[in-house]
C-alpha cells in the first residue's frame, strides 16, 4: 500500500499501463505504457481519435477491466491486485459512470434508476436531490421511454453522482446527442464537478469540449501524447460549436 | 442466398441451447404422437387380422340347454353365415404345486375337425386326439404362468367329479385376447385359465348329449346385427337363453376396443399440449431473434432482398429448429411404440403383432410438429417481413413501461429496485408471461395426470376391494341351492362366517331402454359383500323395490321411484315390475340389488343362493381350498386377497413405467419453457444487468433479478398447473367412463405437492443453467453496444 498518492491529492494514478488484446495471431496494443494522475476535484478531458485507447484506459481506471501490465492506484491503494468482488465494491463505493448510450434500466423510472444506486451506496444523496442537480426534478416519475436522449443522459449523470462518488468517469457522454442537448448534459457535469468537487474524467473526441477542462490529456495510438493545462476554463455557453 | 444460409446456421448454432430445449418439447409431442398412433394402428390392425384369420364370431349367446337340432333354425335367421354350437362351463381346476383354487373356463371343441368359428392357434403340442376325453388344450398365458407344457397334467372338477386331464396342446383364441375372469378387473393368468375339451367329454360330464348351452354366429356382410340378436333371443328364450350379444359387447373384444378408444383420446391430449408449447416457445425465440436482427433485416431489404426472401429465411430457421425435435421424436417414439407393443403383449394375447409403425405415422408426426412450429412463429416472421428497412435500421426505442395502478403503489411501498425490475418485466408482456407460466404449468399438469392414475386406481381398489368387500373367498355354485347350504360352508375348516346371495341374469327395461345385466338378491344384514356407495355409506337393501347402481340408472334413464321392468332370464322367467328404491355409486360394472327374500318370492324358490361369501381364518386356508376343490356343486372359487394382489402388481408395474415416461415428458416441457424464458430474459436484459454490475451491483443482485423472474413465473405456474392437471384428470375421468368401470376422479394432495416440487426442481436446474451466462457477461462489450 502506497500512502503517497493519498497525501499528494491524487484520486487516481496509473503507472506504466499496458493493455494488449490478442486476436488470433495478432497482438493489438490498446495502451502502451500510460502514466497518468487524476487530482482531487479536477475536471480532466481525455481527448483523442477513436481507437486511441481512451476508453480502454477509462475502463481500467473504473475497475471494469484489468491491464496486461502496470498499476492503477486509487488513493494510493492498488486496484490491479483486487479480486472481482473487491472491484465490484470499488465501483459501488467510489466510482460513478456515465456512458455514451446512457444504459438506463428501461423498466425503472428516472427516480428508480437513481435509487438503484442509492440503495446500495454508503452515503448517498436522495434520488430527488441528484435529479434536481441535473435539472430533472419535474421528470422524476418518467420511464426512459418517456424521456428525450438528453434527459436520459442527465438521469444517467444523476445516477452516477447520487452516491457522491470520488471519481466520475464519463465515456463520450454527449456522443449520441445533438449540440444543444449535449450542452445541457455538459452543464450538468460541470455543475456537479464544481458543487460536489468530484474528480471528473471525461472522454471525448470533440476538441471543443476540451475547452471546459482544467487539464486536457491528448491521446494517440495508446499513449499520452500531450498534457495541456487550461488557464481559462470556458463556460458551456462560451463554447463555439 | 448462400451467405444468408451461413447466417442461418451460425444463428442456430449460437442458440443451440434454446434449439435443444425446444427440440425436447417437440420430441415429446412427436414421440407421443408416434407412440399413440402406432399403438392404435398396431392394436387395430393386429386385432382385425387376428379376428379375420381365426374367424372370431360376430354374435355370442349363452343358454341353459337346447337340442342340437335348434342349430338349423338358428342358421335360418336372415344374415347368419355360420353357426357353431358348443358347451361352455366354469369349473374349478387344481394344479400341482399351486394351493389356491383356479377358475377354469371350459369350452368344447368339435370331436372331429376344428372349430369353424373362434378358431384356435396352436402354439405348442398338438390338437386333441379324436375320441380322447382326458385331453385338453389350454390357453398359452395360463400354461406359461403354471409352466404347464404339452404332456403335463392338471385336474378339473367336472360336475362334481374330479378328472385328470393331460395337456395335448397350448393355444391362443381370438375370443380370449384379454382373458378376464367373470367379475375380475384384470387378467390373472395364474387363477383363471381357458380349457378346451372334446365336445363329447363335456356333453357326457354335464348331461348335454346332442345339446348345447352356447352358440356363436358369424354374419354375412351387410347383415343387421340388432335384428339377428333379436331373432336369436326369441329362438333361445324357451331354452334358457341369457341374451345374445354382439361382438362389440364380447368382453375380451370390449377391452381391446376400449383400449384403442382410450389411446385415441390420449393421442389427442398429450401431443396437443407439447406441440402447443413448442409453437409458443419457437415464437418467443424467433421474436427475440428478429428484434436483435432488426438492423440486419433493414440492411437486407436495403440491399434488395424481397420480403419473401426475409420471410423464407426465418421459415427455414423454424424448420431447422423443429428438425432435431422431430428426429428425436421419431427415434424415441419408435422406442416407446416398441415398448407399448411389449406392454400390450402382456395384456392382450395375440399370436402375432402387426407392429410395423408405418411410414405414414412418422410423416404425420413430422408434419404436425412442423406445422405447430411454423404456425407458432407466423406472427414473428410476418413482423420481420413487414419491417420497413429504414425503421429497421434505427435502434428500437426503449421498451415502454407504465406505472400507475394498484401494483405500482405497492411497488413504491414495499420493494427495492431489483424487485421492481422483476415485476415490471414480468408484467410488461402479459401474454408472453402468461404463456410461459402456462408452459411450466402444463409440465406440472402432465405429471399430475400421471400421479392421478395411481391415486385413482388406489382409490378404486380401496373402495371396491376393501370397503365394499369384506369376504376372503367367494364361491360360485353350479346351481342355486337352498340356503341351508350355508350351514355346510360354515362347518368347513377355517370358515368364520358364510353369507349367501342369489345372482340371476336379467334384462332391465324402462321405456324404450333395455340393459342386460345381473340382479343380485342380498340380505340387508349382510356383513361381507356390501352394497357400498363410493361416498362411503352403506345401503340397506329395503324389502321393496330394487337398488340400482347409478351407472345402470343412467343407462336406463331411471330415477328414484321409477317403476322398472325386470325380465328374469332363467328359471320360470318371471317379469318383475319394481320401483327403484335406492341408488348407489360404484366404480365397477352396473350392479343391481334386491332383498334376497323378495327375489325368492318372485322366483318362487324361497331363499336359494348361488353365491357364497366366506370370511376365513388365514392360517387354515390351505385345508379349506383343498376341501372346496373337492366339494360338489362348487363351480368356481375366487380369493379376495389374491385378486387384490394380482391387480395391484399389474397396476404398479404399469403405473411405474407410466409415471417415468410422464416425468420425462413433464421435465422436458418445464425445462424447455423455463430455459427459453430465462435465456430470452437474459438476452433482453444483459445490457441492463451488465450496467448494474458496472454500477457496483454484485453478482447476487443481478442473479436475483434474472432468477427472481423465473421464480415468480414458477410461482404463478404452480397453481395454474395444478388447476390444469385437475381439469385434465376430470376430462379423462369423463372420457374413460364406461359401463364396465369408471375411474374415480381422485387426486391426492401429495400428488399436487410432488408435481409442484418436481416443477420447482426442474425450474431451478434450468434457471441455474442459464444463470451461468451471467458469469460470462462482458461488461465492456455490452456497454459499447446499443442494445
Amino acid at each position: 500500500m502506497n500512502k503517497a498518492g493519498a497525501e499528494s491529492g491524487q484520486t487516481l494514478a496509473a503507472r506504466g499501463l499496458t493493455k494488449i488484446y490478442t486476436t488470433g495471431a495478432v497482438d493489438v496494443y490498446a495502451l502502451r505504457g500510460v502514466d497518468l494522475e487524476l487530482f482531487d476535484g479536477e475536471l480532466a478531458v481525455l481527448l483523442g481519435p477513436s481507437g486511441s485507447g481512451k476508453s480502454t484506459l477509462l475502463n481500467i481506471l473504473g475497475g471494469l477491466d484489468v491491464p496486461t501490465s502496470g498499476q492503477v492506484l486509487f488513493r494510493g491503494r492498488e486496484l490491479t491486485a483486487l479480486s472481482d468482488a473487491k472491484l465490484t465494491r470499488y465501483r459501488r463505493d467510489h466510482v460513478g459512470f456515465v456512458f455514451q448510450f446512457y444504459n438506463l434500466i428501461s423498466s425503472l423510472t428516472a427516480r428508480e434508476n437513481v435509487a438503484l444506486v442509492t440503495e446500495i451506496a454508503k452515503n448517498p444523496m436522495t434520488p430527488e436531490e441528484a435529479l434536481e442537480m441535473v435539472g430533472l426534478e419535474t421528470r422524476i416519475h418518467h420511464f426512459p421511454a418517456q424521456l428525450s436522449g438528453g434527459e436520459q443522459q442527465r438521469v444517467a449523470i444523476a445516477r452516477a453522482i447520487a452516491k457522491r462518488p470520488d471519481i466520475l468517469l464519463c465515456d463520450e457522454p454527449t456522443g449520441a446527442l445533438d449540440i444543444s442537448t449535449g450542452a445541457k448534459v455538459l452543464e450538468a457535469l460541470q455543475r456537479v464537478n464544481r458543487e460536489l468537487g468530484t474528480t471528473t474524467a471525461l472522454i471525448t473526441h470533440n476538441a471543443i469540449i476540451a475547452e471546459i477542462a482544467e487539464r486536457v490529456i491528448r491521446f494517440a495510438d495508446g499513449q499520452i501524447a500531450e498534457v495541456q493545462v487550461n488557464e481559462h476554463q470556458k463556460a458551456i455557453s462560451e463554447l463555439n460549436w | 442466398m448462400l451467405t444468408l444460409n451461413k447466417k442461418l446456421y451460425r444463428d442456430l448454432f449460437r442458440m443451440k441451447g434454446q434449439v435443444l430445449a425446444i427440440a425436447l418439447i417437440i420430441a415429446s409431442g412427436a414421440a407421443n404422437l408416434v407412440m399413440s398412433v402406432s399403438a392404435i394402428d398396431m392394436l387395430e390392425e393386429t386385432g382385425q387380422a387376428y379376428y379375420e384369420r381365426y374367424r372370431f364370431a360376430d354374435v355370442f349367446a349363452g343358454l341353459k340347454r337346447a337340442p342340437e337340432r335348434l342349430r338349423l333354425r338358428i342358421s335360418e335367421i336372415p344374415g347368419v353365415q355360420t353357426v357353431e354350437t358348443r358347451i361352455t362351463r366354469l369349473a374349478t381346476l387344481s394344479i400341482a404345486g399351486f394351493d389356491e383354487p383356479v377358475l377354469g373356463q371350459l369350452l368344447s371343441v368339435p370331436d372331429l375337425g376344428r372349430p369353424q368359428l373362434n378358431r384356435l392357434v396352436l402354439r405348442a403340442g398338438r390338437w386333441l386326439s379324436p375320441g380322447r376325453s382326458d385331453e385338453a388344450l389350454i390357453s398359452e398365458p395360463f400354461a406359461e404362468s403354471h409352466d404347464l407344457q404339452p404332456g403335463g397334467k392338471f385336474q378339473v372338477i367336472l360336475n362334481g367329479r374330479k378328472r385328470t386331464l393331460k395337456v395335448a396342446g397350448v393355444v391362443l383364441s381370438p375370443e380370449y385376447v384379454y382373458a378376464i375372469a367373470p367379475g375380475a378387473l384384470m387378467p390373472d393368468d395364474k387363477r383363471y385359465g381357458i380349457v378346451w375339451m372334446s365336445r363329447k367329454a363335456l356333453a357326457s360330464a354335464y348331461d348335454l348329449d346332442e345339446a348345447f348351452n352356447n352358440v356363436s354366429l358369424s354374419l354375412l356382410r351387410g347383415a343387421k346385427t340388432e335384428q339377428v340378436l333379436a331373432r336369436l333371443d326369441a329362438l333361445l328364450e324357451r331354452y334358457g337363453g341369457t341374451g345374445a350379444i354382439a361382438r362389440k359387447d364380447q368382453l375380451s373384444n370390449w377391452f381391446l376396443q376400449n383400449e384403442i378408444k382410450q389411446q385415441k383420446a390420449m393421442s389427442m391430449i398429450l401431443p396437443t399440449i407439447f406441440l402447443a408449447a413448442a409453437a409458443f416457445l419457437s415464437n418467443m425465440i424467433l421474436a427475440r431473434l428478429i428484434s436483435i436482427d432488426r438492423d440486419e433485416i433493414g440492411l437486407m431489404k436495403a440491399f434488395g432482398y424481397s420480403n419473401w426472401d426475409v420471410g423464407w429465411l426465418y421459415m427455414k430457421m423454424v424448420t431447422l429448429m423443429a428438425l432435431p425435435g422431430i428426429l428425436l421424436g421419431w427415434v424415441s417414439g419408435y422406442g416407446f411404440a416398441t415398448w407399448m407393443a411389449h406392454m400390450y403383449g402382456s395384456y392382450f394375447k395375440f399370436p402375432f403383432l402387426l407392429q410395423r409403425p408405418g411410414l405414414s405415422v412418422f410423416v404425420i408426426a413430422a408434419g404436425i410438429s412442423l406445422a405447430a412450429a411454423l404456425i407458432g412463429t407466423l406472427s414473428a416472421v410476418s413482423k420481420a417481413v413487414r419491417l420497413p428497412p429504414a425503421e429497421a435500421m434505427r435502434p428500437p426505442v426503449p421498451t415502454a413501461y407504465k406505472s400507475g395502478g394498484f401494483l405500482s403503489s405497492l411497488f413504491q411501498v414495499s420493494f427495492d429496485q431489483p424487485t421492481r425490475m422483476i415485476f415490471r418485466h414480468f408484467l410488461r408482456w402479459p401474454v408472453r408471461t402468461g404463456l410461459s407460466a402456462l408452459g411450466v404449468g402444463l409440465g406440472v399438469a402432465v405429471l399430475i395426470i400421471a400421479f392421478f392414475w395411481s391415486d385413482s386406481v388406489s382409490y378404486m381398489i380401496r373402495s371396491y376391494f376393501i370397503e365394499a368387500q369384506k369376504q376372503d373367498v367367494t364361491v360360485a355354485l353350479t346351481e342355486a341351492q337352498s340356503k341351508s347350504v350355508l350351514q355346510e360352508f360354515k362347518r368347513m375348516p377355517g370358515v368364520l362366517m358364510a353369507e349367501g346371495e342369489r345372482s340371476i341374469g336379467v334384462r332391465f327395461k324402462l321405456g324404450p331402454r333395455v340393459k342386460r345385466g345381473a340382479l343380485t338378491g342380498v340380505r340387508p344384514e349382510a356383513r361381507l359383500n356390501l352394497v357400498y356407495d363410493v361416498s362411503g355409506h352403506l345401503l340397506q337393501v329395503p324389502d321393496h323395490g330394487v337398488v340400482l347402481s347409478t351407472m345402470l340408472a343412467k343407462v336406463l334413464g331411471a330415477r328414484l321411484g321409477d317403476m322398472i321392468e325386470i325380465e328374469v332370464l332363467e328359471g320360470r322367467r318371471p317379469v318383475l315390475r319394481l320401483p327403484v328404491s335406492g341408488l348407489f355409486e360404484t366404480y365397477i360394472g352396473t350392479p343391481a340389488y334386491i332383498h334376497l327374500d323378495v327375489l325368492g318370492r318372485k322366483m318362487r324358490e324361497a331363499g336359494t343362493v348361488n353365491l357364497v361369501h366366506l370370511k376365513t381364518d388365514p392360517g387354515r386356508s390351505a385345508i379349506l381350498y383343498k376341501r372346496l376343490r373337492n366339494t360338489p356343486g362348487v363351480a368356481a372359487v375366487s380369493l379376495h386377497e389374491a385378486a387384490l394382489k394380482s391387480f395391484r402388481n399389474t397396476m404398479d408395474e404399469t403405473i411405474m413405467v407410466f409415471v417415468a415416461f410422464f416425468s420425462l415428458f413433464a421435465g422436458a416441457l418445464t425445462f424447455g419453457t423455463v430455459y427459453n424464458t430465462a435465456r430470452i430474459s437474459l438476452s433482453e436484459r444483459q445490457r441492463e444487468l451488465a450496467t448494474l454490475r458496472v454500477l457496483g451491483a454484485g453478482k447476487m443482485t443481478v442473479s436475483y433479478i434474472l432468477l427472481g423472474e423465473v421464480a415468480l413465473l414458477t410461482l404463478v405456474s404452480l397453481p395454474l398447473g395444478c388447476l390444469i392437471g385437475y381439469g385434465l384428470a376430470g376430462l379423462m375421468t369423463a372420457s374413460f367412463e364406461t359401463e364396465l368401470y369408471r375411474i374415480p376422479f381422485f387426486i391426492l394432495p401429495s400428488s399436487y405437492g410432488m408435481a409442484a416440487v418436481f416443477g420447482v426442481a426442474v425450474s431451478v436446474v434450468s434457471a441455474l443453467w442459464v444463470r451461468r451466462g451471467l458469469d460470462r457477461l462482458d461488461l465492456i462489450a455490452v456497454l459499447k453496444t446499443r442494445d
